[in-house]
Formats: structure tokens, C-alpha cells, sequence
């Protein structure tokens, strides 16, 4: 009981810190940082549903992200229609295409799953770039309009931006934590666990499996709309690149998998760097993000395979071993 | 005359892999509140049966019903649904959950609410004796344990019938007594029980009928006393092992 009070403040904790600190810091570049810092940690979160929960390996959110972002922005560029309107269309649209996608590739085990995954992304980004309706590769730069909540476009101020990516954040967390404390949750973790015990406990694992790719690409799909409306133009080699996909996995990765708390972790160490590194090193800086974090996933995977969160837990039961180490002397 | 339908019919049942044939012509019955043994030899297609009636295979011929429903080639998860589940041999326990969310994952399925699941699960533990480990990572059991933990969550799931798969190997004599006592304990619950085990002594005195499997054919269907007695199957199997050791008991070693 104890414990799990503990745990619960624990993330209440981390939420209002996380909500406060624009407010306290007014520079516009950390503003951008943290806006930034929710967009992936909340893709960590809806990715963690799929790959940390449930085990399926997915090397393909960039899919679902630059749907999110295309379904909205082709919408509001061609027809004026919101963005809000769009990131629901958006969110519809990526969960369709996740279930016609995944039901073949659920049929894949480990590896080849993942695989499949990272080739369907690569297919969406090729048809993207060769479509001439959504501009193909030159991108669609979203017509600047009068600032204003429908128009989801702020210019004299990051934090509605900010605001807007907390509330998706919170909600992609809670729907997170929720699915790890219910019979989903369950469920899902036992098809990781094994397939044929979660069979033998009555769980359609196939059917299951497609729940928790629904949720995280119709979560995924609605940063995707945010993050073009924050950027303000799109293409291809932005959204559907296997760098998204790739800054997902390993932000949630180092952060720790299967862990609510992780891809947070992950997202606070990675983004400020790369946000930061880009802001200094401008154009020549490129890449060193990178560097830094494939070292420190390097070294993550040598020594503590589950990630920071897994070395914080051993640390912690080292030190009560310590403990009753020296009672026992 | 009229007869009360079977738990579980069995029907003619052929299994093939490539050439290799598994299962032969198999067919038997378990009826309501029986306990029966599937034994036989190594490779006699016990473990194949048994992937054979829980969905996990798909036989070659023959047909499967479970309480009158055919349940042929069906999906191991309906199968659970309907209320027949199954341990498995080579024990999968959820590593990464603890024994009570193990168990909790059973008890989901006929649980409406995380509350009603709980209660089903701690129900269960009690049963099993495992309520003392219930915050033990699954992974870190004993063998007895982890066998025990497969037991358990078959329960969860609130079966008419459960299928164990060898519960009993690598057990201590201890611990088999214990699962005998438990597998009393469940048909005194009203749960059938079709258990494939090697080990002759923990099985014979629980047994209803013993259904015997040798090179994928059945060859003898009957009490325990007179399996025993059984020629064909003392020559194909437990000859000597089991008079021997019987035999040696009765001397008091």
C-alpha cells in the first residue's frame, strides 16, 4: 500500500515539475526544449504500449507520426479545416492503416516483426515523397493564419504550444498507466512473457496484440499533428524518417522499457542534448546528439540492460542490502 | 440406454508431422469429476495429445469435443474460454511478473472487474500454498514453485477441466505428495483432471482410469489395477521398472 502511494506521487511529482518549469524559465530556447522534450516523451509512452508492454518491436512509429502530421496539414492547406479536426482524422487514420498493417506482420515473430515494421515505414515515407497531391518531397509549408486556439498556430508565445503538448502527454501517460494497471495491461505483458501461456490463459493474443498497435498509433498520430503545427511545414525526410522511429526506440530504451517512467527519463537526457547541441553547433553539430546517446546506449546495454530505471533499482536494493549487511556484522 | 455426455471425447485422433507419425488413431473419453492419467513411454505422443485437444495443434484426422462442442483445430485461447486449460511441461512462467500477477492474468478472464480478479487470485493462492511468495518475481522460483505457479494459473482462469502436463517431474518426494493432495483437492472441487505423468507411484493411487499410449497408439484403457496387470502394457512399458520398484517397497527398502 505503502509502495504503491509512493509510486503514485512519484509521478504526480514529476507531472507538475514537468508543468512548472517553462514558467519559471523564460528563455525561449528552453521553452522550445521542453516542448520538444513532451512531444517524445509522450511517443516513448505510446510506443512503450506496443514494444514495452506487449513485446512487439515496432521500428515504424515514424509511420504513424508523419500521418498524424500529413492528415492534418493536408486538410487545413487544402480545405481550411482545423487542425483539432485534423489530429482526430489523423489519430482515425493511423489506427486503421496500424491494423492493416500489423495484422499480416503480427503473424511474424521477434526480429522478423521488427523488420517488417521498419519496411513498411520506409514504403509509407517512398510513397509520400512520389505523391504529387501532398507535394511529394518539396514539402507543404501550412499557411500562416491569425493566432488562435481552432487555427492551433501561436506566434507571439511558445507556451500554448507547451500547454497543448502537456495535455497530450498527460493524456498518453494516463492511458499508459491505465492499460498497465488493468486487465490489458496484464494481458499484454503475458503475451511478452510467452504466447502459448498467454494462449493457454484464454488470451486472444493476436487480437490483444492489435489493441495496444491501435492505441499507440492513434496516441503517436496526434503528436504528429502537433509537431507540424508547430513547426509549420512538413516533408517527408522530417516526419516518416527512420530517425523518428529511432529517437523513440532508443530515448524509451535507455529510459527503460515497459516502464511508464522511462521513455520520460529517456526524453529528458536526449532531447535537451540534441535540442541544445543543434542550438550551438548549428548545422556542423549535426549528428553529435547521436553520438553521445548511441554511446550511452552502448553503454546501457553492456551494464544495465533495462535501461537507467533498471540501475536505479539496483542501486536502491544494493543500498538496503548494505543495510542489512551491517546489521547482520 | 441414455449416457451422460463425455467432458472430453477424443475421436480417432492422428497426428503427423512430415512422416513421422505422433498420434495414431487415438481415441478416448473423460467424463465429469474423473481423474485420468495419460501415460506411455518417452515419444509415445503424450505431449502431442495434449497440443492436439488444447488448440495447440491442429490433428491430422479426428475429431475433439469438449462438453459435446467440437473444439477441433479451434484457437488455444476459445478453448481456455470454454473452460478447459492446460500446464505446460517445460514450465513457462511470466518471469518479469510476480507470482500473484502470474496468477492474476488467469484470473482475468472470468473477472469483470481488477477488484473480482484479486479476489480470485488470492483464492487461488491460498489453494495452491503459494500466498507466502506471492511478491516473489516468477523467475526466481524453485522448480516446485514455478509447476505449482502453472497450476495455479490454469486455476485462475476458472476451469472445468484442467490438462496437466507432467506437474509432477523434478519434484521431491515431498512435493509430489503435495501435488497429489492438491489434485485430490481440485476433484473434490468438481474438476476433471487429465494428467500425463511418469511417475508411476504419485499418479496410480489418484487415478479413476489410465489411459496408456505406446508409438502413438493407444493400448490400454482401464483402472489403474488393471493397467497394471495389463501384459501388453508391461511389455511395451512398465514391466520391470514398476514391478521392481513395487516389489522392493513390499521388502521394506
Amino acid at each position: 500500500m505503502n509502495v504503491k502511494n509512493f509510486r503514485i506521487d512519484t509521478l504526480y511529482g514529476i507531472l507538475i515539475v514537468i508543468l512548472l518549469l517553462p514558467f519559471m524559465n523564460s528563455n525561449i530556447n528552453f521553452r522550445h526544449v521542453m516542448v520538444i522534450f513532451l512531444i517524445f516523451a509522450g511517443l516513448g509512452e505510446a510506443w512503450n504500449i506496443i514494444t514495452g508492454f506487449a513485446g512487439q518491436t515496432s521500428f515504424g512509429h515514424a509511420a504513424f507520426f508523419g500521418i498524424g502530421a500529413y492528415t492534418s496539414t493536408i486538410l487545413f492547406y487544402k480545405f481550411g479545416i482545423s487542425p483539432w479536426i485534423g489530429m482526430l482524422a489523423g489519430a482515425v487514420l493511423a489506427t486503421v492503416i496500424s491494423v492493416i498493417v500489423s495484422y499480416p506482420c503480427f503473424r511474424l515473430k521477434g526480429h522478423y516483426f521488427a523488420i517488417a515494421t521498419l519496411a513498411v515505414a520506409e514504403i509509407i515515407k517512398q510513397l509520400f515523397i512520389s505523391w504529387d497531391y501532398v507535394e511529394g518531397a518539396t514539402g507543404i509549408s501550412i499557411p500562416i493564419v491569425e493566432e488562435s486556439v481552432t487555427s492551433m498556430q501561436f506566434h507571439s508565445s511558445k507556451i500554448p504550444y507547451f500547454l497543448i503538448a502537456y495535455v497530450l502527454f498527460l493524456i498518453t501517460t494516463m492511458t499508459a498507466r491505465y492499460i498497465e494497471n488493468n486487465k490489458m495491461g496484464f494481458y499484454l505483458k503475458a503475451i511478452r512473457e510467452s504466447h502459448e501461456a498467454a494462449e493457454a490463459l484464454g488470451i486472444d493474443t493476436t487480437r490483444y496484440k492489435l489493441y495496444a498497435m491501435m492505441v499507440s498509433a492513434a496516441l503517436t498520430a496526434t503528436f504528429g499533428t502537433l509537431y507540424a503545427q508547430y513547426i509549420l511545414y512538413i516533408d517527408p525526410f522530417m516526419v516518416f524518417t527512420l530517425e523518428v522511429s529511432m529517437k523513440i526506440v532508443l530515448l524509451s530504451v535507455l529510459g527503460g522499457l515497459g516502464n511508464i517512467y522511462g521513455p520520460i527519463i529517456g526524453a529528458a537526457i536526449l532531447i535537451p542534448l540534441s535540442e541544445y547541441t543543434r542550438v550551438y553547433l548549428g548545422g556542423t553539430g549535426k549528428g553529435i546528439d547521436l553520438m553521445i546517446f548511441g554511446a550511452l546506449i552502448i553503454f546501457v546495454a553492456c551494464f544495465e540492460p533495462n535501461g537507467i530505471l533498471g540501475l536505479l533499482k539496483k542501486k536502491r536494493s544494493r543500498r538496503r542490502g548494505d543495510v542489512y549487511a551491517r546489521a547482520d556484522a | 440406454m441414455f449416457m451422460q455426455e463425455p467432458m472430453l471425447e477424443v475421436q480417432n485422433v492422428t497426428m503427423k508431422f512430415g512422416s513421422l507419425i505422433a498420434n495414431e488413431d487415438v481415441s478416448f473419453s473423460v467424463h465429469k469429476g474423473e481423474i485420468v492419467s495419460l501415460i506411455g513411454p518417452n515419444g509415445a505422443g503424450k505431449t502431442t495429445l495434449f497440443n492436439c485437444i488444447t488448440g495447440f495443434y491442429r490433428p491430422y484426422a479426428g475429431r475433439i469435443y469438449f462438453q459435446g462442442r467440437d473444439i477441433t483445430g479451434r484457437p488455444p485461447h476459445e478453448i481456455t474460454a470454454m473452460g478447459l486449460t492446460r500446464t505446460f511441461q517445460i514450465v513457462k512462467p511470466l518471469k518479469e511478473m510476480t507470482v500473484k500477477e502470474n496468477v492474476l492474468t488467469g484470473a482475468f478472464l472470468r473477472a469483470s472487474s481488477r477488484k473480482e480478479a484479486e479476489k480470485i487470485a488470492e483464492e487461488v493462492l491460498e489453494m495452491t500454498s503459494l500466498s507466502g511468495k506471492k511478491d516473489m518475481p516468477a523467475g526466481s522460483l524453485t522448480i516446485a514453485d514455478k509447476k505449482r505457479l502453472e497450476i495455479a494459473r490454469a486455476l485462475a482462469t476458472g476451469p472445468k477441466m484442467v490438462m496437466l502436463d507432467e506437474a509432477m517431474a523434478g519434484l521431491n518426494q515431498t512435493e509430489i505428495k503435495e501435488a497429489m493432495e492438491l489434485c485430490l483437492n481440485l476433484k473434490n472441487r468438481g474438476i476433471t483432471l487429465l494428467i500425463v505423468e511418469h511417475i508411476m507411484e504419485a499418479i496410480m493411487p489418484i487415478s479413476d482410469r489410465v489411459v496408456v499410449l505406446n508409438a502413438g497408439k493407444k493400448i490400454a484403457d482401464a483402472s489403474p489395477e488393471e493397467v497394471t496387470s495389463n501384459e501388453e502394457v508391461i511389455k511395451a512399458y512398465l514391466g520391470e521398472r514398476y514391478h521392481a520398484k513395487s516389489k522392493k517397497s513390499e521388502h521394506g527398502v
